[in-house]
């Protein structure tokens, strides 16, 4: 079985988030980066767990600068055989999609794996993206997905529930919490990855037809009102009459 | 043109696609333009459509089980024989993976997630809540073509016309190759994506036995019950219920918050919502910070006053 999985690199989850140049950009002073926790927990954990399964081999795939390399060999001490990471700074969904998608095709891969969403611009788009341009079909938020033999039962979150597809390789998938159990690098996978090859590759030529143009941050709380703990009939009449929420 | 994609799981439109033909409307109206709304596969009473701004309402049959591949071929064949070059969808367990395919396909920038009504001073401009609700982007579309999918409870709709009648288009996209079904899992409650109200308890409530409080409050007030991660983990409560960075992000009218710390991770996952109650022994728990209202004092003493104070208001 022959698996691709991106894997993109996001502010650590405890980062404080701050803007410079006007509100254009992120402000990056002081921030540490981690893999995108969907992208390592669950997708590279499963693909992993597959190629264990059935044989095969595992690919990581990252659009981005030679910064990345590191969190590249994370996903490589985790378990990847290889990776490959397109040499462009990602500006727009789409583009990252277009790099990716000119990969997975060369690449002929039985299943490319992405995390349900990354942590820092939440778009959820880049797989639907990828599977797109493969034309291949698209499931989201897989918590749960077995493969073998060409065919794969993949179970998605829905609105209150659970949705179960089976589908024939080739397809898309992005995962969500319950498709793997985070793995912790050890030694030995750390000094492996250090041999496994990290190809480099040029980027084609693609749009940036929707980019970020000014943040802000939300309306700070204007501070907490406390009720006294023996008196909660006013906290719902402040919920019915101040807040009028309920 | 703007085109709604109304979607109606199992044959029912519920809120999001009223939200959607509403923001459909008055994304219209920002660009000098008519709205209309699509359905795909069963969808009752899709004539309602129009009294939440749709001037015409069409529908595609056949398309019963959610196959993204064969919904955006339908969608984008749909915008192309009507002339839309807008596309709003939900950003729902489904829109989430229409949005992507459709701005590929229509050659379309994209924003998935807006949070707000888009601006065309110039250039087309939306917004969306970015880094985990931590801050809010501007996204500049730069193509004719555009798609939207839109998050949950941004705005709400109102009645601004009346039924309109339903007019089927001719589109065949082929059959599915995927084999779909269904399962339950939220028992009668309303699903927490989409819960106006949302009762959540943490750690400090010490064993899965201790929920009983909990689930009354819930029920007084009518809304969905959820937790923090390692509630979730330890397996005190079901999955499905773990909100925050990792797991459900909500933003209800009211998230009222019992024992919990109110970690970065979990106030990720429902700092969005508008009211947030906090019920906590310390008096220095994070949670504090982000809440409109406070208790200080034992979830074990409050929590059930509260239930009786919302039965003696009912
Ligand atoms: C990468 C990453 C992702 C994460 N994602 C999530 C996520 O999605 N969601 C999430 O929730 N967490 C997440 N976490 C975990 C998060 O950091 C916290 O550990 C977790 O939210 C703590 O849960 P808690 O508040 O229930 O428990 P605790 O932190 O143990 O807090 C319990 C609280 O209960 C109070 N308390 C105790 N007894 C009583 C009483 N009798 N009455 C009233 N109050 C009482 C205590 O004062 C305390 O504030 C993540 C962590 C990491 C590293
Ligand atoms: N720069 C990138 N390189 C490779 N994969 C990426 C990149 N950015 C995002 N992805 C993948 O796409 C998924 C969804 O990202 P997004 O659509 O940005 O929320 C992530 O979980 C990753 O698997």
């Amino acid at each position: 079985m022959k698996l691709l999985v991106c894997i993109s690199k996001t502010p650590d989850t405890t980062s404080k988030i701050a803007f410079t140049n006007g509100n254009s950009e992120f402000d990056t002073s002081g921030i540490s980066y981690i893999m995108n926790p969907y992208d390592e927990w669950y997708a590279l954990v499963r693909a992993i767990e597959l190629k264990e399964a059935n044989g095969g081999s595992v690919t990581v795939i990252n659009v981005g600068p030679a910064s990345n390399d590191q969190t590249i060999r994370k996903a490589l001490a985790i378990g990847a055989d290889d990776a490959i990471r397109v040499n462009a700074e990602p500006k727009s969904a789409m583009y990252v999609a277009k790099q990716i998608a000119e990969q997975a095709k060369a690449g002929g891969y039985d299943i490319v794996f992405t995390g349900k969403e990354t942590i820092d611009y939440n778009g959820s788009e880049i797989g639907a993206m990828v599977a797109e341009y493969l034309d291949q079909p698209f499931i989201s938020y897989g918590v749960s997905l077995e493969a073998a033999g060409g065919n794969a039962t993949v179970k998605r979150d829905i609105e209150g529930g659970i949705e179960t597809v089976e589908l024939a390789t080739p397809f898309v998938v992005s995962a969500a919490k319950g498709m793997a159990e985070q793995r912790i690098p050890n030694m030995r996978g750390i000094m492996m990855a250090k041999r496994k090859p990290l190809n480099v590759v040029e980027p084609v030529a693609a749009k940036d037809p929707s980019v970020t143009v000014s943040f802000d941050l939300p309306p700070a709380k204007t501070g907490v009102k406390l009720v006294d703990p023996e008196n909660m009939g006013e906290l719902v009449r402040l919920l019915k009459e101040e807040a009028k929420i309920i | 043109m703007v085109l709604v994609y109304a979607e109606s799981p199992g044959g029912q439109l519920k809120k999001a696609a009223f939200e959607a033909v509403y923001y459909g409307k008055k994304t219209a109206e920002v660009l000098g333009t008519e709205c209309v709304a699509l359905t795909l596969g069963n969808a009752d009473n899709a004539g309602q459509l129009g009294q939440y701004g749709a001037s015409k309402v069409y529908n595609i049959g056949g398309l019963d089980n959610f196959d993204s591949q064969q919904f955006t071929k339908a969608i984008a064949e749909a915008a192309n024989q009507l002339g839309a070059t807008t596309i709003i969808v939900s950003h729902t367990s489904s829109g989430k993976s229409l949005c992507g395919r459709l701005a590929v396909r229509m050659d379309a920038g994209s924003v998935a997630g807006a949070n707000g009504l888009p601006t065309n001073n110039g250039s087309f401009k939306v917004t969306k809540g970015v880094f985990s609700g931590k801050a809010i982007a501007t996204y500049e579309i730069n193509t004719p073509n555009k798609v939207i999918s839109l998050m949950g409870n941004s705005l709400k709709p109102e009645v601004i016309g009346s039924d309109v009648a339903v007019e089927s288009l001719g589109i065949d996209v082929g059959a599915s190759t995927l084999k779909t079904s269904q399962s339950k899992e939220s028992g009668g409650m309303v699903p927490l994506p989409e819960a106006e109200l949302v009762v959540s308890a943490g750690r400090g409530l010490k064993g899965p036995e201790n929920w009983g409080m909990v689930e009354d409050l819930a029920e007084v007030l009518g809304a969905t019950t959820a937790c923090s991660r390692p509630v979730a983990d330890t397996g005190w409560r079901p999955h499905h219920e773990h909100v925050g960075q990792t797991g459900v992000a909500i933003r209800p009218n009211l998230y009222i918050a019992i024992a919990i710390s109110g970690a970065i991770q979990h106030l990720a996952g429902v700092n969005q919502s508008k009211v947030i109650v906090v019920i906590n022994k310390d008096p220095e728990a994070p949670f504090f910070k982000a809440a409109d209202y406070g208790v200080v004092g034992d979830a074990f003493e409050v929590v059930p006053k509260l239930v009786e104070a919302f039965k003696a208001s009912a």
